[in-house]
């Protein structure tokens, strides 16, 4: 039995060279370069190195977006995934994240059969960290968010995951079929290969749209069926510079230090 | 005409690009420093399909074509130029021949492992009498019966000491001259086969340069590529798209050098203003961006000839010309551009301009590209 691993992604700006428009206080889009989300790229990472270890893997990169992430997904193939699809349409476009994962979810509702989906804890762009969890709600399977180590059992049916905490991990073990959203700490996300690229802008990328999903575009999907509405974006203000402690000695250093904390009602 | 590159070439500057940020440039001043070749990134390179851009999937090759090509070794040039000497040599000097002149069988046993088994190969034409001059060939190979005897010495070899398969030239019938040349497949390990004298160079200083040492080497008859007096036109065909992985990696140092130049200038604040609002520097910039920009369309138009199966000898020979001259204007402007800075070690201006003078000299001189340039003006 082949074991199917679903991996969501997104094109996202790249946010190193992202700036807000002053007067619309929306994204400049123009001019900046697109990219994978960096923790979808780990979610793929995971899925390819599954892959790997079970010869019988298939992956099959997924996302919503406008015609042009397919580049992203080119990336994705190039990096070693099987398949890609793409759900576009004019009528997806606004969704925000419920809407976006009732896409996403009738995307992989229509692929037919899963075992595992991984996605990235959050894109860089919305920081939202919400699709992923409800996709898997949607899908009305479990989920672990915030997985850092995944090792699955020679079944292929148990996994044991570490979930990242603030300050430190959780050990949690899951049964397939499960979503897990991955971090950073994952892993080492591969290149694309050369000879991956020369097969993959050649290759099929299945592009759906609402009606071939199944969506009720009023509904379901795009901007007026989104709760949500973005009330402004902003530029937040630079923090000011911390403040260096420096005495003669360390001891004197942690002295000072706990005054201020003390002065400043932290401790 | 259409300027735009592909989206295959796109993705493979992408791709490289990233590679060489992540990989190349953080070492590349400390193997330059310690003249170390980077093994473990040779390594990563084969596993990726690097080390076999141009050459067709059946043989392990990425599937790609030389724009391709020249894009990677621009990229990976643009931060460290030794990396890019091991690909282009391994590349452009070694697969390459095999998989022009070398037979199916040959194609089949060799091609794989070198264009991404992990192998690296090497070519090894000069010797200390004969540069450019390959006629005067001191390194011999005789006929016996069973298999060929190698004696002789070559020299500056790139990759030498590191690659597993090695072309070289020897001569198989010396009353013939150029046309008694022969090239053969010599593998690492072979019986009378050694690595000599390492060389210690001005810069490239992490690329290995080395001699070879032939004595009484056996090579196993079918280890000939092509026929017996074949070796000229071999090495003068190889030449030619040599030079354009030379010629793309001068395009690659002059830009690297130009990126690093234009960030510089931007922070560095002298006489109360910025050195990028300064109008005589920002001539200078504009003279060093324009070169780039000539050498790179020079080198395309070589490429896209070479694709295209055209005669395109005499321009790539003009694009190496160029975009080696505009490698050291470049670079040497870019140290300028530093000050004092730019002469040391803590920037890396100063270790492009050593390793952009390379391009000026090997795979032939630019003197030497003036003949070739001329000739196909005024005839031989």
């Amino acid at each position: 039995m082949t074991f199917k691993i679903i991996v969501c992604a997104k094109q996202v700006p790249d946010t190193n060279e992202i700036k807000i428009d002053p007067v619309t206080k929306t994204l400049i889009r123009e001019g900046v370069p697109s990219i994978l989300n960096p923790d979808d790229a780990n979610a793929l990472e995971e899925a390819l190195r599954l892959k790997e270890q079970y010869a019988d893997t298939h992956v099959t990169v997924i996302t919503m977006g406008p015609p042009q992430a397919k580049d992203m997904l080119i990336e994705c193939l190039a990096m070693g995934a099987d398949e890609a699809v793409l759900a576009s349409d004019r009528a997806l476009g606004g969704s925000d994240t419920w809407a976006t994962s009732n896409a996403l979810s009738a995307v992989i509702e229509k692929l037919g059969g899963y075992d595992l989906i991984f996605a990235g804890r959050q894109a860089i762009d919305g920081d939202t960290a919400q699709v992923g969890p409800q996709i898997a709600e949607k899908l009305g399977i479990p989920q672990v968010t915030y997985v850092q180590e995944c090792k699955i059992d020679h079944e292929m049916k148990n996994i044991t995951v570490k979930r990242a905490l603030e300050d430190g991990y959780e050990v949690v073990k899951i049964k397939t079929p499960c979503m897990l959203t991955a971090i950073k700490g994952l892993n080492k996300p591969r290149y694309m290969s050369v000879r991956g690229i020369y097969e993959s802008v050649k290759s099929d990328i299945k592009t759906w749209g609402a009606k071939e999903l199944g969506l009720d575009a009023d509904r379901e999907v795009g901007l007026d069926a989104s709760p949500t509405n973005v009330y402004r974006s902003f530029t937040p203000l630079p923090k000011g510079k911390g403040t260096t402690i420096k005495a003669e000695s360390e001891k004197e250093t942690a002295q000072k230090l706990l005054v201020g904390l003390k002065t400043r009602h932290v401790i | 005409m259409n300027f735009v590159l592909t989206k295959e070439q796109e993705f493979v500057r992408k791709m490289v690009r990233d590679f060489a940020k992540n990989e190349v440039e953080p070492i590349a001043a400390e193997i330059d420093r310690e003249h170390r070749f980077p093994v473990e990134n040779v390594a990563k390179m084969s596993k990726l399909g690097i080390l076999g851009v141009p050459f067709p999937r059946e043989y392990g090759g990425a599937g790609g074509d030389n724009i391709s090509y020249a894009i990677t070794i621009e990229e990976l040039s643009r931060v460290c130029a030794s990396t890019g000497t091991i690909c282009a040599a391994h590349t452009s000097l070694c697969c390459w021949p095999i998989y022009s002149w070398g037979t199916e069988k040959q194609k089949k046993r060799y091609l794989p492992g070198l264009l991404a088994g992990g192998k690296l190969g090497a070519f090894g034409l000069t010797e200390p009498n004969a540069g450019t001059d390959a006629a005067g060939q001191q390194t011999k190979a005789e006929d016996k019966g069973s298999h060929w005897l190698l004696n002789g010495s070559k020299l500056f070899i790139t990759n030498g000491g590191y690659a597993d398969v090695y072309v070289i030239f020897a001569m198989t019938d010396r009353k013939k001259g150029s046309r008694g040349i022969s090239a053969f497949i010599v593998e690492k390990g072979s019986e009378g086969f050694s690595i000599g004298k390492k060389e210690e160079k001005m810069g490239i200083c992490a690329s290995s340069t080395t001699e070879l040492i032939f004595q009484n080497c056996r090579v196993p008859k079918e280890n000939i590529i092509g026929d017996p007096g074949d070796g000229f036109k071999i090495a003068m065909s190889t030449l030619n798209g040599g030079r354009i992985g030379v010629a793309s990696q001068a395009l690659g140092i002059a830009q690297g050098a130009f990126d690093v130049t234009v960030a510089y200038m931007k922070g560095r604040k002298q006489f109360g203003k910025r050195l990028s609002q300064m109008e005589a520097l920002q001539f200078d910039v504009a003279n060093m961006r324009t070169q780039i920009e000539a050498a790179r369309l020079m080198i395309y138009r070589a490429v896209d000839m070479k694709d295209r199966n055209l005669n395109y000898g005499p321009y790539s020979a003009m694009a190496k010309l160029f975009a080696a001259e505009t490698a050291m204007y470049v670079t040497t402007k870019a140290v300028q551009l530093h000050g004092g800075y730019g002469y040391t070690k803590d920037y890396p201006v100063e270790r492009m301009m050593r390793d952009a003078k390379i391009t000026e000299i090997y795979e032939g001189t630019s003197e030497v590209q003036k003949i070739v340039i001329a000739s196909a003006i005024f005839g031989k």
